[in-house]
């Protein structure tokens, strides 16, 4: 079997004496579409801000690398080390800068010239300039590149950050809640997105709609984290038919059946 | 598509061109020429070239607060500082013309030397003096900075944090064992490269210098906002945690900025002492740094004019006020704080576009009513 390209190892994250996530152990291949649903609470957010160098864990190990000879241990790098590794994060609230039109958004998103002088001088070539439109387009946003990214709707934001998130050219994405705010038709949209980019990066997405999990998960697994520890991992069928899935999450809450 | 090639902000740059080309006219060529035929008197173009280096301060606190976010409470500190270096040179040219007829600076034989201290044997130089004038300020704001940013310290702390900087330098600077002439700091300038200050000629030509150093301040931050640089910098200031996470090193940009804006301030202040003539630790007492706020707010913060067109206002009313109406002086800038605040966020500049709105609603509402 492959070596994981995310390996997290018994992490465990405390504030105040609240167990944010305990004796956590997560493996992500390389071309992998993860889902990780929970409920509130669950960890979920924590558990990316630990990916992402926003917080340390108390214990355990994060490495970066399918090669376990030349891999990153997260553990020990920042927020700008880490994007700069490869590893893009998109925010449960859309957060684009709403001052800049859409196009500049993907601009200062795009791959290369991150330093202080070398954005001074920096010049968008052609390679960027076609680059961007053809992101625009992705994003259905190609009408809309002299924007500011303020005034789109709420989904177009969403699409707009995704769009951010795949300029950076990242091998991992994480997305916090794609499908929060979202049509019905934009939430599929948004899901064969997804889909199609799985392959070509790993990513790891956590959200709460079950349709749309369905969706993004049916060829992939699902983890469940449940205060703050793996509750169980699995295909997507399997997961909904665990009794103590059903118990914690699916059984109750605004998703609930009973 | 044009747009696609540069990075230039949306703002309309036909007007920003079109008045930096009237306002150099006006400052390097008709003022100046006014003042030989006689026109205007040299005291109100002299009190111009002090409003002009206020413009400068002003736009150094732009660049940090409306540029970035970073709201600076002591601006001031740096502006003080370039004029302290400039004033050192000054203090050396008067050679012994002073009170005591001595070779040293007055207040340093008042206070029992009888020989210069080492440090301000260099300041005889013009050129070291200049160089002194960014290198000070410079290094002060970089060690600053990199504390600062590198602790991750935002918002009302970093305000508070360089409020007590310019604090501290005003406490180090009214002690005279600082040897930089203590509570009345450095006056009675004479000379400058040989030409006397007292001479209209002279004065004319610091004022044609402030001119044209507010002018390629101007012209360079307007160049700055129109590279990634600029669209990094906006992007700080509207959401800092997404630049991070997009694999920018936020407080590397944050000190470049910090220091960029130290030596503006710098820039000011260095020309403010020979026009002025006295420079003093009351510079550096954060309520200077605070009018610099007021001026920016006034103006229209966020743009370039903004601060230059608030620095001149604010000031014009201040020499006003202070004569005519001293006693009302400060509840009159706070009221016009206020007023600005409450009734016109955007500041004096974006007066025109008010109005512009106003009159088309007046003018279109019987139009459609009909």
């Amino acid at each position: 079997m492959a070596h994981p390209l995310l390996t997290v190892e018994d992490v465990s994250k405390t504030y105040d004496g609240f167990k944010a996530i305990s004796n956590l152990n997560f493996y992500l291949f390389e071309g992998e579409l993860r889902t990780v649903i929970g409920p509130n609470g669950a960890g979920k957010s924590t558990f990316f801000d630990l990916l992402t160098g926003r917080t340390q864990p108390d214990k355990g190990k994060i490495e970066f690398g399918t090669d376990p000879a030349d891999s990153h241990d997260l553990t020990k790098l920042d927020e700008v080390a880490i994007n700069r590794l490869g590893i893009g994060r998109k925010f449960q609230a859309p957060s684009v800068y709403a001052e800049h039109t859409v196009r500049e958004n993907i601009i200062l998103s795009l791959r290369g010239a991150r330093g202080v002088f070398a954005s001074l001088f920096h010049r968008l070539n052609s390679t960027d300039t076609d680059r961007i439109d053809e992101l625009l387009k992705l994003i259905r946003l190609d009408a809309k590149g002299e924007w500011k990214a303020g005034l789109l709707a709420h989904g177009e934001k969403q699409w707009l950050e995704i769009g951010m998130l795949l300029a950076q050219e990242p091998r991992v994405l994480l997305v916090d809640e794609p499908a929060a705010g979202m049509t019905d038709e934009e939430t599929h949209r948004t899901g064969e997105l997804l889909l199609s980019l799985a392959g070509k990066h790993s990513l790891v997405v956590v959200e709460h709609d079950m349709t749309f999990v369905k969706q993004i998960a049916a060829n992939g697994r699902v983890t469940v984290l449940h205060q703050g520890a793996l509750l169980c991992e699995g295909k997507f069928d399997d997961v909904q038919a665990d009794q103590r899935v059903r118990e914690v999450y699916l059984g109750r809450g605004k998703h609930g059946t009973r | 598509m044009s747009s696609s090639e540069k990075y230039a902000p949306p703002a309309p740059p036909s007007d920003t061109v079109a008045a930096l080309l009237a306002f150099t006219v006006l400052a390097v060529l008709i003022m100046p020429t006014l003042d030989v035929f006689g026109v205007i008197d040299h005291f109100t173009l002299n009190l111009w070239g002090k409003y002009l280096c206020y413009a400068l301060l002003a736009l150094s606190v732009n660049l940090l607060w409306g540029g970035t976010g970073l709201l600076s409470l002591g601006q001031g500190l740096f502006f003080a500082l370039g004029g302290y270096m400039h004033g050192m040179y000054l203090m050396r040219m008067i050679g012994d013309q002073g009170q005591y007829h001595k070779p040293i600076p007055d207040f340093l034989v008042f206070l029992g030397w009888t020989e210069l201290p080492g440090f301000w044997k260099p300041f005889e130089s013009f050129s070291f003096a200049m160089l002194m004038v960014f290198l000070l300020p410079g290094v002060i704001a970089g060690i600053f900075g990199w504390l600062a940013f590198r602790s991750r310290i935002k918002g009302v702390y970093f305000s508070i944090l360089t409020q007590a900087l310019t604090y501290a330098g005003a406490l180090i600077f009214f002690r005279n064992n600082t040897l930089m002439g203590g509570n009345n700091g450095f006056t009675d300038f004479k000379y400058e490269l040989g030409f006397s200050l007292r001479e209209p000629a002279t004065q004319r030509g610091l004022f044609i210098a402030t001119a044209a150093a507010l002018i390629g301040v101007v012209i360079f931050l307007r160049w700055l906002e129109g590279t990634k640089f600029g669209l990094v910098q906006r992007a700080i200031r509207d959401g800092e945690n997404r630049t991070l996470f997009s694999g920018y090193a936020t407080p590397a940009f944050k000190l470049f900025l910090f220091v960029l804006a130290a030596l503006i301030a710098a820039i000011g202040g260095a020309l403010y002492v020979p026009q002025v003539g006295i420079i003093n630790p009351s510079d550096m007492t954060p309520e200077k740094s605070l009018e610099a706020i007021v001026w920016v707010a006034v103006g229209g913060r966020g743009t370039l004019l903004g601060p230059i067109l608030g620095a001149v206002f604010v000031n014009l009313l201040k020499s006003y006020a202070t004569r005519a109406i001293p006693d009302l002086w400060l509840i009159l800038l706070g009221g016009l704080f206020l007023l600005v605040v409450l009734f016109l966020p955007g500041g004096l500049v974006s007066l025109p576009s008010k109005l512009r709105g106003l009159w088309q609603k007046t003018t279109s509402t019987p139009a459609t009513a009909a």
